[in-house]
């Protein structure tokens, strides 16, 4: 296998409404990608792209060949990948191994969501497609429900009150906006404060307003080259060094492991095989933080804290710049948002960035950052984690 | 190959309050819902056994969001209940003020019933809810 670098991105703003299609943000993402890496489209040879749920938010599928004519990549290979949220980590992870084989030398992936024109009520409907139809969603299972649930078992199995799991979990939720307000493509800037999260709305109990992530409007785009072509085209290749996949059944099949996702360990132990690291070697992280309770699952199982630990990782400011493990320092999916087609491309997107020691300016640069880690998590258990490391 | 037991035949069981599972002829262990393949040995020498309906709350949650169409049913609770046959089951339960519940709840024994979901557009048909009820 030949090493693959990722040597361009576009981000645009995520928000609520945008006055633009799918296409239109992700073709917006794309060039942007693609001038960035002195490339034109038609040096590029396929596409992969994450789009989730297009069919019900603006009666479009097919997305991927949609953008390939709209930004002049005419008649290349097109590919929609879904995952869940996971999607569009999934869909470079798929574009790494075509060009790790020496198929393809210069690929672009990304991904694009429309999600809040369906409104609350529908969106709410197609996002609960991604638990157990057939035997789950009859009992009326959404996705704050999901994660809902698994607050209480967390705070049942590792025996911590659920008053001050709570107050832990605010904590997480009022990082991700401190580091959003630095972020000019996040939909939220604004702090809050542990007092507005736990007063907030009761969405599903124990999680309020400010534990869930929004639906949100967006895109991101990366192109990934091999190492021969991403060294000519760039002095700052930032290289995927590890990959990770791995699938679960319905939530109740799990009960062995929850509150812990035995397919993220499947996952995350391939990518950091791969790259010959372990969770140590790890400057900066982007985890999949959809609800509060969601980024204290992940942590642990990343290899971060211990189980039942998480919390005081985020007590302690040990996932802030400076910290042991800086975490979502982007605002995570909490405050930049959560486009779920294009999410796992924002992660690699800012995370490239982070490695490239482009966030100075934005007041949120992880100094010396060389390697990082992403988690992506779609529905009850598709779990993508890439590790990427910068060249120098 | 065709599935020891479809969901078809399951929901059809559930509907006369009767929960069915697959035991493993091979590792004991009880598959529920049901599976093509046996969910500890992944084997597929399974027969359809009768459960007992009965079990203790693992988690739950009161939902105050539903989705499309589900508006009316809101606030409702969600268990995921430990089966005394081992598995793991998600459904409703009952006899409660969804919105006065709390930790207490977890560890609760419980026992089964049923109520037809009548389906939306996005469903394929029906569905039937496992609806639980308190023990003691």
């Amino acid at each position: 296998m030949r090493r693959v670098a990722i040597i361009g991105g576009g981000h645009t703003k995520f928000m609520f409404n945008s006055p633009q299609s799918g296409v239109e943000m992700l073709a917006e993402a794309s060039m942007d990608a693609i001038t960035r890496s002195n490339l034109k489209p038609k040096d590029v040879q396929a596409i992969y792209c994450g789009n989730v749920l297009g069919d019900f938010s603006e009666g479009q599928g097919m997305v991927q060949s949609y953008l390939a004519d709209d930004i002049g990549c005419f008649n290349v290979p097109a590919s929609r990948f879904e995952g869940a949220c996971a999607s569009a980590t999934m869909a470079i992870r798929d574009a790494f191994m075509w060009v790790a084989s020496g198929y393809y030398d210069i690929v672009l992936a990304g991904g694009t969501e429309k999600a809040t024109a369906m409104g609350t009520p529908l969106a709410t409907r197609t996002f609960a497609m991604f638990s157990d139809g057939r035997y789950e969603y009859p009992s009326g299972i959404n996705f704050p429900g999901i994660f809902a649930m698994l607050a209480h078992l967390y705070s049942s199995k590792y025996n911590i009150p659920l008053k001050k799991l709570k107050e832990m979990l605010a904590l997480v939720s009022v990082q991700s906006h401190f580091y959003g307000m630095k972020n000019p493509h996040a939909q939220f800037q604004k702090e809050i404060t542990v007092d507005q999260v736990l007063n907030g709305f009761m969405v599903s109990s124990p999680l309020q307003l400010l534990d869930c992530c929004p639906f949100s409007d967006g895109a991101a785009a990366l192109i990934l080259a091999s190492e021969e072509v991403a060294k000519k085209l760039t002095d700052k290749p930032v290289y995927i060094a590890g990959v990770g996949q791995a699938s679960s059944g319905k939530l109740s099949a799990q009960y062995k492991y929850l509150p812990r996702l035995r397919a993220r360990e499947v996952s995350v132990k391939q990518a950091y095989d791969m790259a010959g690291l372990g969770p140590k070697d790890i400057d900066v992280c982007e985890l999949h933080d959809c609800f509060s309770i969601a980024s204290l699952i992940a942590a642990e199982s990343l290899g971060f804290a211990d189980f039942g630990k998480a919390g005081e990782l985020w007590e302690k400011g040990e996932t802030k710049i400076g910290g042991k493990i800086p975490i979502n320092i982007s605002g995570g999916l909490k405050s930049k948002g959560h486009p779920i087609g294009a999410t796992g491309a924002s992660q690699v997107y800012d995370i490239v960035r982070q490695l490239r020691g482009d966030l100075v300016n934005e007041g949120r640069q992880v100094e010396g950052a060389k390697v990082g880690l992403v988690d992506t998590l779609g529905g009850d258990g598709v779990i993508v984690n890439l590790i990427l490391k910068a060249a120098h | 190959m065709e599935y020891t037991l479809t969901h078809k035949t399951y929901y059809d069981a559930l509907k006369k309050n009767k929960l069915l599972g697959l035991k493993c002829k091979d590792c004991a262990t009880v598959t529920c819902p049901p599976k093509m393949t046996c969910q500890e040995c992944t084997g597929t020498n399974l027969e359809i056994t009768e459960l007992s309906g009965k079990g203790k709350i693992a988690t739950f949650t009161t939902s105050y969001v539903a989705p499309l169409g589900r508006e009316v049913e809101a606030p409702y609770t969600i268990v995921l209940v430990e089966l005394e046959e081992g598995a793991w089951i998600m459904g409703n339960l009952i006899d409660i003020d969804p919105a006065k519940v709390g930790m207490e709840l977890i560890g609760r024994k419980v026992k089964l019933g049923f109520k037809v979901f009548p389906g939306d557009m996005y469903s394929a048909g029906e569905g039937v809810r496992p609806l639980f009820s308190f023990l003691d």
